[in-house]
C-alpha cells in the first residue's frame, strides 16, 4: 500500500453461499482521484463497493479506506466516507432544506454549518427559489445533483456513487459530471461506478470487473492502448464478452 | 444526540405530511368508538313485528298491549290469516309474529292453559334469539301478573346481577378492544411501512453507510409512533369516559405502563416484519393478514374465547393481543391492581424481549 492511496485492497473476497461475488480483488485508488469502477450488471461492482462502505462484510483478504481497517474499524470509516446510492436517497416527501438539514444532521454538522450549507449549497445548484419545495416536484436531473451534494454535504474524505446517472440524458449526465470535477478538484477522492462506458473517459482512472475480478486497471488512454481499441466501449466488448474486435 | 433528533424530526415530518394517513389514524378511532358505542349494541328496540290474532279477546289484547308497550317491538300490522304470515315475512320489514291461539283468554281462564305462537325471522339468528328472550320475559311478567298472592310449589327465583357492567353496554368491552387494534396498527403495520419505505427507496442503504448505528435508526424511526400510538389511545380512553362513562378505576399509571410495554411488543413485531418484508405493499399485507386479522378474531375482541373450538383456545395464547384484552379490562373495569395482573404482565414482557431479540438479530443479519 503506497502512502497516498485512500482507498486499498488485497485479495478483498465476497462469497454468497458458494457464489463468489467479489473474488480477489486487489487495488488502489489515490486520493483526489476520480477512480472509476466499470462493468456489466451483476460482475460485482455494487458488492465490493459496499464492503468498502461498511454494508457488507467481506469473506477473506484485506482492505483499507482512509487508512482505516474495513473490518474493524467500519464505524470510524462511516464518518470519512459519503455514499450515494443508485436510487438518489432523497425524501421525496420533504423539501430541499430538510433533505440537506437532515443529512447534515445525521453526520453530526451543527447548526451554524448547516445554515451555512444550505445556502451554499442552493446557490451553487441554483436551487434558492425551491428551497422550500417538496423534493418530489423537482426534476429528475435536479434530484440527482442534489443527491450529490447532500451526500458530500459533510466533507468527506471518500465519495461512493453507485452508478449515478441511471435514468438521465446525455445533457445532465455532463452537468452532474461537473459537479463531480468540482468535488475531487477540492480534494474529495471519487470512487463511482457505472456501466456507462462514455462516462469512463471522464475518469482518471478505471478497473473493467468481469465476474468478480478485476480484468483490467489503468487510465482510459492506457486500456485502450493495450487492448489496441478506439473506444471503451470495444475495450468492454473484449473483456466482458469476450469478442474479438 | 444531535444525529439522533436530525433523525426524530425527519420521522415526524412524515408522518405530519401524509394527510391522509394522519386523518385514517385520528379518525377510525373516533369514528369506531362512536359506532361501537351508539350503532351497533346488543339491545334491539322498536323491531317491527305482525300480530295475527284468532281470538280477538280481552286477554289476548291486554297482552298485546304489553308486548307493544315494552318499547322492543312496534306494531307493523295485524295480520288476518295464516297464509300471510308466509307473506309479510317475505317482505321482510318484520322480525317476528305472534299468534294467539283461539279462545286464547277463555282456555286460559278454564284450563290454566292457552296457546301462543312466537315465529322468528331467524335469517340473522341473534336478533331473533334477543326477539325471542324478549317476548318469553313479557310473557313471564303477564302470567304472574295474572296470579297475585304467592307463589304455589316450590320456587327458585334467581336474582341475577352483572357485575362492572350493569347494563352490559357493549362499549365497554369495545374500548380496551378498540385501543388494541389501534395500536397494532399504528405501531406494529405503520412502522413496518416506513421501516419498507426506506429499503424501497433505497434510503436504508445510505442511512446504514452513515455514521448512525443500526440500533440508533431503529430507535429514531420508532420513537414518534410510539407517541403518536399513545396520544390516540388517550384520545380513545377519553371518547369512553366522557361520552360513553367507560370507566378507569385501576390505576392509570398501571395502565400506561402496560400500554407501553405492549407497544414495545407490537413495535418490534413490526420491525420482525420489516426485515422479512421487501416492498412497502408486502409489509401492510403482513401486517393486516398476519398481524392485525387473527388479532381481531382470536384476542377476544369481538368472539368470546371461551367459545371458541379447543384448538383455536390454545392458538388465542400466542396472540399477545389477547392477555393485553384481558389487563386493560381488568383494570379499567374492576380497578385490579398489578398483583391482579401480573400474570398477564409477564407474558406480555416475555412476548416484547422474545420479539425484540429476534428483530435485531434479524435487522442485524440483513446489514451484514
Amino acid at each position: 500500500m503506497t502512502s497516498d492511496a485512500v482507498i486499498s485492497s488485497e485479495n478483498l473476497t465476497k462469497k454468497f453461499g458458494s457464489f463468489t461475488a467479489v473474488d480477489h480483488i486487489t487495488f488502489e485508488v489515490k486520493k483526489g482521484e476520480i477512480f472509476g469502477f466499470l462493468g456489466a450488471n451483476g460482475a460485482g461492482k455494487t458488492t465490493a463497493m459496499k464492503m468498502f462502505c461498511g454494508l457488507l462484510r467481506p469473506t477473506s483478504g484485506k482492505g483499507f479506506v482512509a487508512g482505516l481497517d474495513i473490518y474493524k474499524e467500519s464505524e470510524k470509516i462511516k464518518k470519512r466516507i459519503g455514499y450515494m446510492s443508485q436510487r438518489f436517497s432523497l425524501y421525496e416527501d420533504l423539501t430541499v432544506n430538510e433533505n440537506i438539514q437532515f443529512y447534515a444532521g445525521i453526520y453530526g454538522l451543527d447548526r451554524k454549518t448547516i445554515r451555512k450549507k444550505q445556502h451554499e449549497l442552493s446557490d451553487k445548484l441554483q436551487l434558492t427559489a425551491y428551497q422550500n419545495k417538496l423534493i418530489s416536484s423537482l426534476p429528475l436531473g435536479w434530484k440527482q445533483k442534489l443527491a450529490f451534494s447532500v451526500a458530500i454535504v459533510h466533507e468527506p474524505d471518500i465519495v461512493f456513487l453507485d452508478e449515478p446517472t441511471g435514468g438521465v440524458d446525455p445533457v445532465t449526465r455532463r452537468q452532474f459530471w461537473d459537479l463531480i470535477y468540482e468535488a475531487a478538484d477540492a480534494g474529495v477522492t471519487v470512487f463511482v461506478t457505472t456501466h456507462y462506458m462514455d462516462e469512463a473517459e471522464y475518469c482518471d482512472r478505471i478497473s473493467m470487473m468481469v465476474d468478480g475480478r478485476i480484468e483490467a486497471i489503468g487510465s482510459t488512454d492506457h486500456l485502450k492502448a493495450k487492448y489496441k481499441v478506439n473506444s471503451m466501449n470495444d475495450v468492454f466488448l473484449i473483456l466482458a464478452r469476450n469478442v474479438e474486435i | 444526540m444531535k444525529r439522533f433528533i436530525a433523525f426524530v424530526k425527519k420521522e415526524v415530518f412524515h408522518i405530519t405530511r401524509d394527510f391522509r394517513t394522519m386523518l385514517i389514524l385520528f379518525g377510525m378511532p373516533v369514528a369506531q368508538i362512536l359506532l361501537f358505542g351508539f350503532a351497533i349494541t346488543n339491545e334491539i328496540r322498536d323491531a317491527n313485528i305482525a300480530i295475527l290474532d284468532h281470538s280477538k279477546d280481552h286477554i289476548s289484547e291486554k297482552l298485546t298491549n304489553k308486548f307493544l308497550s315494552s318499547g322492543y317491538f312496534k306494531l307493523d300490522s295485524y295480520l288476518q290469516s295464516a297464509e300471510e304470515i308466509e307473506t309479510e315475512f317475505k317482505k321482510g320489514k318484520i322480525k317476528l309474529v305472534i299468534v294467539f291461539g283461539k279462545q286464547f283468554g277463555e282456555n286460559l281462564n278454564r284450563f290454566q292453559s292457552s296457546e301462543l305462537q312466537i315465529i322468528a325471522d331467524a335469517t340473522d339468528p341473534n336478533t331473533a334469539n334477543t326477539l325471542i328472550n324478549y317476548t318469553q320475559s313479557i310473557v313471564r311478567d303477564f302470567v304472574a301478573s295474572l296470579n297475585p298472592g304467592p307463589p304455589t310449589g316450590i320456587m327458585i327465583i334467581p336474582e341475577v346481577r352483572f357485575r362492572y357492567n350493569q347494563n352490559l353496554k357493549g362499549v365497554f368491552l369495545f374500548v380496551p378492544g378498540l385501543i388494541t387494534i389501534i395500536l397494532m396498527l399504528v405501531t406494529a403495520m405503520m412502522t413496518s411501512i416506513s421501516l419498507t419505505r426506506e429499503k424501497e427507496l433505497g434510503t436504508m442503504e445510505v442511512l446504514l453507510a452513515s455514521p448512525m448505528k443500526p440500533i440508533q435508526i431503529i430507535v429514531a424511526k420508532v420513537i414518534p409512533y410510539i407517541f403518536l400510538a399513545f396520544f390516540i389511545s388517550i384520545i380513545v380512553l377519553l371518547l369512553g369516559y366522557f361520552v360513553f362513562g367507560v370507566p378507569i378505576k385501576g390505576n392509570l399509571l398501571l395502565l400506561l405502563f402496560e400500554l407501553l410495554l405492549f407497544v414495545l411488543t407490537t413495535l418490534s413485531l413490526g420491525i420482525l416484519i420489516s426485515t422479512i418484508a421487501k416492498t412497502q405493499l408486502v409489509a401492510l399485507m403482513i401486517s393486516v393478514m398476519g398481524l392485525l386479522l387473527p388479532t381481531i378474531i382470536l384476542s377476544g375482541f369481538i368472539f368470546p374465547i371461551e367459545n371458541m373450538p379447543k384448538i383455536l383456545q390454545w392458538i388465542s395464547n400466542i396472540i399477545p393481543a389477547k392477555w393485553f384484552i384481558i389487563i386493560v379490562k381488568n383494570i379499567m373495569l374492576k380497578g385490579s391492581g398489578i398483583d391482579m395482573v401480573w400474570k398477564e404482565t409477564l407474558i406480555i414482557l416475555g412476548f416484547a424481549m422474545l420479539f425484540i431479540m429476534m428483530s435485531l438479530k434479524k435487522f442485524n443479519i440483513r446489514i451484514g
